[in-house]
């Protein structure tokens, strides 16, 4: 059994937090460039470029890409022959709060969703997975509300059609229009329960942009709907364009023969994710 | 492209149109959702804050030691507009913010000549950069959401819904008419 210390832990969230709101992923970063060069729209092409200079500034300046630093949201990919030595989510709570002091990020969190009350850092939103092998995969994915309050799902009936679900999926981001900052990636789960559903799209946000789905019926469905997406004419900020989603990336899971789950994750242009395995 | 000081007036406004972009220099206040719950309120104590002021929807970072401010883009605008009509009704004269209005806050901008604009949603880095100085003035314990004042140089800016109610909407022909 490899034991790993929560210390190790807690450092290297710490890390991962600088890392994810200072620099925009290499995918993001290389998708906004490229749409830049295709972008015909003299106003879009200007939004686009402000959106690469910002980029740039964060990096160097060390300034988080966007004030919204998030709710953060961990992904844990815990080796299931692997041994925390002491309490993990406390230690992944502890190196947020560090990371995002020493940062200066924004402390968006509040201990309670209904009486609201002092924001703070933590606690985060933390998902674990056990899986094979020694080791411990970390992922930070600073989550923006403006984005992630355009979250949608829908338990669809099993015998609808594909067209039904393509529709609300584009619908989705026909509603979040101008105010979710786009371009977007739109992050899609289908299948499972409705959480199974909710957490596949938020996870689809983690692949490469760069990278379709394994299976061909899903890559053709991800650019089927970034093409009827990018029809949409909201365009980088909403104030039209070409470019109004970088990418959809689709995740599936089995499912109940009642039913068929579709849930939309929306992401802004400054999707923002880190990781590391330790 | 224009250029406009602060403080703001009916003149100034009266000439900017929906969809022209300026650079903006001058100060203006942030305040986000609890601050517009707690302005309204409170609004006969808040008069003065308010009127013929600019709001900014923005809640930055935390501040970098030696810098100004840290990253301060806008936040989404729909989100106050239960709040905006009584804040146009003592005096605000602007809003800063991202994304789209109620038709309510709509009519309510043409009704008091007032304008709200966008600034470049997602770019805090950037805009931190046309911030010059920052003043705490109201709700401490708020935190990121309390009230700031900010020395702003040539923040850039398009105009969203101008004094005579015509919306960037109406020029843009994208999925925001269909919303």
């Amino acid at each position: 059994m490899r034991k790993i210390a929560v210390k190790t832990i807690t450092e290297t969230i710490s890390q991962l937090c600088a890392q994810a709101n200072f620099q925009l992923r290499k995918d993001v970063l290389a998708a906004l460039n490229s749409t830049y060069r295709k972008e015909t729209n003299a106003r879009a092409k200007r939004m686009l470029k402000a959106i690469i200079d910002n980029a740039q500034i964060a990096r160097r300046e060390k300034l988080a890409i966007c004030q919204d630093t998030g709710l953060p949201v961990v992904f844990v990919e815990l080796g299931q022959n692997a041994q925390i030595i002491g309490d993990l989510k406390q230690a992944i709570n502890k190196g947020i709060e560090l990371g995002y002091k020493k940062a200066s990020l924004r402390n968006s969190v509040i201990a309670d969703p209904l009486s609201r009350g002092k924001s703070r850092f933590s606690p985060v939103v933390i998902h674990i997975d056990l899986v094979k092998g020694n080791k411990l995969k970390l992922t930070v994915l600073p989550k923006g509300f403006g984005c992630e309050n355009k979250s949608l799902m829908k338990m669809f009936n099993p015998t609808v059609g594909i067209d039904a679900v393509k529709k609300f999926i584009v619908d989705a981001v026909k509603t979040a229009g101008p105010d979710a900052c786009p371009p977007y990636v739109v992050g899609i789960g289908i299948g499972g329960t409705a959480d199974t559903a909710n957490l596949l799209a938020k996870k689809a946000l983690l692949r490469q942009i760069n990278k379709h789905h394994a299976q061909k019926r899903i890559r053709v469905l991800e650019k089927e709907l970034l093409s009827k997406i990018n029809k949409l004419n909201i365009g980088p900020m909403g104030l039209d364009g070409k470019t109004t989603a970088l990418a959809v990336n689709i995740e599936t899971y089995p499912t109940h023969i009642a039913g068929l789950p579709v849930a939309v994750n929306i992401s802004c242009h400054a999707l923002r994710s880190a990781t590391k395995v330790l | 492209m224009r250029r406009i000081l602060t403080p703001l007036n009916k003149e100034i406004i009266g000439k900017l149109k929906a969809g022209e972009e300026v650079l903006l220099t001058g100060t203006i206040y942030t305040a986000r959702d609890q601050a517009h719950k707690r302005l309204v309120k409170e609004i006969s104590k808040r008069k003065n804050l308010i009127k013929n002021q600019i709001i900014y929807y923005c809640g930055p970072t935390n501040t970098p030691r030696g810098k100004v401010i840290g990253s301060a883009g806008p936040t989404t605008s729909s989100r106050m507009d239960e709040f905006t009509p009584k804040l146009l009704s003592v005096g605000l004269i602007a809003m800063i913010g991202k994304g789209n209005r109620s038709k309510e806050v709509r009519q309510v901008i043409k009704k008091h000549k007032a304008i709200y604009f966008l600034a470049p949603a997602g770019c805090g880095a950037l805009l931190s950069k046309k911030i010059k100085a920052q003043k705490l003035i109201a709700y401490k314990d708020l935190g990121p959401e309390a009230i700031y004042e900010l020395k702003v140089k040539d923040f850039p800016l398009i105009v969203g819904i101008d004094s005579k109610g015509r919306s960037i909407d109406d020029i843009s022909y994208g999925a925001r008419r269909a919303t």
